[in-house]
């Protein structure tokens, strides 16, 4: 070759071209595979995870989809995610419509994990919180129409802790009772018992993940009555009585019904009208 | 086209002219079903898949590669894994770290198809990928796991995904092992486990100093037949032992991504190649003088 440029010049510049392309190629795939994997972070809300996941990203960080959580489930509620499917490749999960959580005491799945994605430090199955659940359709749940299905409620491991049923007046028929199901964030598992025995045919009350599932109050908040209990008095200005300025003799109150006279005024009329007319009539005379 | 092998199945008969492969099939499909004989016959030897599994319920075994990714989300991972991804560690440290490629890996069947098949077909040429683009995407797998803080390389990885989907189920992850198939029947030849797998990558940095390995102590014997290099999966990691006498290395196959897979071994009518340690040394030097000379007659 009667290349002017010196040898190691061309190597050069092959060798950078070289590892340039091969770069380029692999960013290619890097970028297919990133924004892939950004989109799996997203778990679907009928996904449930097993017990002792507590963050959706850390979890997809530390679990190595080997299947030994699906292997110990005794009840073989676990799978794993296989691709196409919307929850991340390898992943375990369960969907309670189909099958929902049985709650081992001795929790199998999360002593099977072999790198900490389920948290060993989760030793009471009912402190798991593998989601939270919602009674979502207020218009089809049969105790809101007014029946006593109470089907949730029965069949809640936490029965009266996390499902508790509220007695509320029946407006439509106006003499019977609605016994409401009311879902206990601070004890509901998730575990989707009631999802799954919901007699309807799409569940009224659904186990969600918690952050759909749950509001958050502003952090300055506080809850008056609360901090009062906490305290043992109020937090701002002590309660004062209220004083009405009223007329002497005069007092307010509604369950009075409003303004009352403590006594019949003073007046300078007399009640018979006429002896106000005839006064001063025998004076002038 | 003349069948690599052919000359050694004539001499040797089929059985000895395939031991090694016949070897590696059994270890492969016996792992598998090892693993299969849970979920099939309820018979729970190993539970898990190759990512980590537990043995007879005591001997936990983890894939040293994913649970590095692990360490790189930023996850604190602790538990057996890391016990597991030791003791893998170590034994392919022992045994050369592409023995689980040739001699576990599923894939590799199914990429040891395709390239038959390539073979049979006479498919030659395609794209031109450089064997270290692996290397590049081990590091871009690393990356990932950082910049997304999930292990997202094993979202789409074929190794884990076709052993995770025999046992556990496929879904779509058969397209994803066709893709690799007709990849390594068309596009590249080895371009899979050759050039682009990061496990592969991953373990051929663990072998890099591993103690038993395929030497060609008997290279003067060579007659240069280019079996050996037609049927190799790296061929690459050939000629400096096999070819090296003049330039004084060695007759020890000492790269790490030679996958002791003993192909060559079989294929070898003049009984070149045999395993053994690193440190397999040739018995006397008169052999180097006299196969100087051959090999400089064979080069001129």
């Amino acid at each position: 070759m009667n290349n002017p440029l010196p040898q190691t010049g061309i190597n050069r510049r092959r060798f950078l071209v070289n590892s340039a392309r091969t770069a380029s190629g692999v960013f290619f795939l890097a970028v297919g595979v990133g924004l892939y994997a950004k989109r799996s972070e997203s778990l679907p809300a009928y996904a449930i995870r097993p017990p002792g996941v507590k963050d959706e990203t850390d979890f997809l960080g530390s679990c190595i989809r080997c299947g030994l959580c699906v292997r110990d489930c005794p009840y073989d509620i676990l799978k794993l995610a296989t691709p196409g499917e919307e929850v991340a490749t390898g992943t375990p999960w369960f969907e309670a419509r189909k099958i929902p959580c049985e709650m081992c005491e001795d929790i199998p799945c999360v002593e099977a994990c072999p790198t900490g994605a389920l948290d060993k430090s989760l030793t009471n199955i009912d402190d798991a919180r593998m989601g939270l659940a919602v009674l979502i359709d207020q218009e089809n749940c049969l105790n809101y129409l007014g029946l006593r299905c109470d089907v949730c409620y029965r069949v809640c491991p936490l029965i009266e802790k996390a499902i508790t049923l509220e007695p509320q007046h029946n407006r439509r028929s106006g003499k019977h009772t609605l016994f409401i199901p009311i879902v206990h964030s601070d004890a509901c598992t998730g575990c989707g018992k009631c999802e799954h025995a919901c007699v309807l045919d799409q569940a009224a009350i659904k186990v969600l993940p918690e952050h759909l599932a749950k509001g958050e109050l502003g952090r300055h908040y506080r809850v008056g009555w609360k901090e009062k209990e906490r305290l043992g008095r109020s937090l701002v200005t002590p309660d004062v009585e209220h004083q009405f300025n009223l007329p002497e003799g005069m007092q307010y109150d509604y369950e009075g019904q409003g303004l009352i006279q403590e006594q019949t005024p003073v007046t300078p009329f007399p009640e018979n009208p006429l002896e106000s007319l005839n006064r001063n009539a025998g004076e002038t005379q | 086209m003349k069948s690599p092998g052919l000359t050694v199945r004539e001499s040797k008969g089929w059985l000895k002219a395939n031991k090694w492969l016949l070897l590696r099939r059994i270890s492969q499909i016996s792992i598998l079903l090892l693993f299969m004989a849970g979920p099939w016959f309820g018979l729970w030897i190993i539970k898990g898949n190759l990512v980590s599994s537990l043995t007879l319920d005591v001997l936990p075994l983890s894939d040293p590669y994913v649970v590095l990714q692990t360490f790189f989300t930023g996850q604190k991972v602790a538990g057996t894994a890391l016990i597991g991804a030791g003791i893998v560690l170590l034994f392919y440290i022992l045994f050369g770290g592409r023995v689980y490629c040739s001699w576990i890996c599923p894939v590799n069947i199914v990429t040891d198809v395709a390239n038959g098949l390539r073979r049979r077909l006479d498919i030659k040429g395609g794209a031109h990928i450089t064997r270290k683009a692996r290397y590049w995407i081990l590091g871009m797998t690393f990356i990932l796991a950082t910049m997304t803080g999930t292990i997202a390389w094993e979202l789409v990885n074929p190794v884990s995904m076709l052993h995770r989907g025999i046992i556990f189920g496929m879904g779509m992850g058969w397209v994803v092992i066709f893709a690799v198939f007709i990849f390594d029947l068309l596009v590249s030849r080895h371009g899979w486990c050759g050039h682009l797998c990061p496990v592969g990558a991953f373990y051929s940095l663990v072998g890099t100093q591993s103690f038993i390995r395929v030497n060609a102590l008997d290279r003067d014997k060579c007659d240069d037949c280019m079996d050996c290099f037609a049927v190799c999966p790296e061929q690459q990691v050939i000629s400096p032992a096999l070819k090296g006498a003049r330039k004084g290395i060695g007759p020890v196959i000492t790269s790490g991504n030679c996958n002791n897979c003993g192909r060559c071994i079989d294929v070898c009518s003049k009984e070149v190649f045999h395993f053994g340690t690193r440190f397999a040394k040739e018995k006397n030097s008169k052999n180097i003088n006299l196969r100087m000379t051959r090999n400089t007659e064979a080069t001129s």
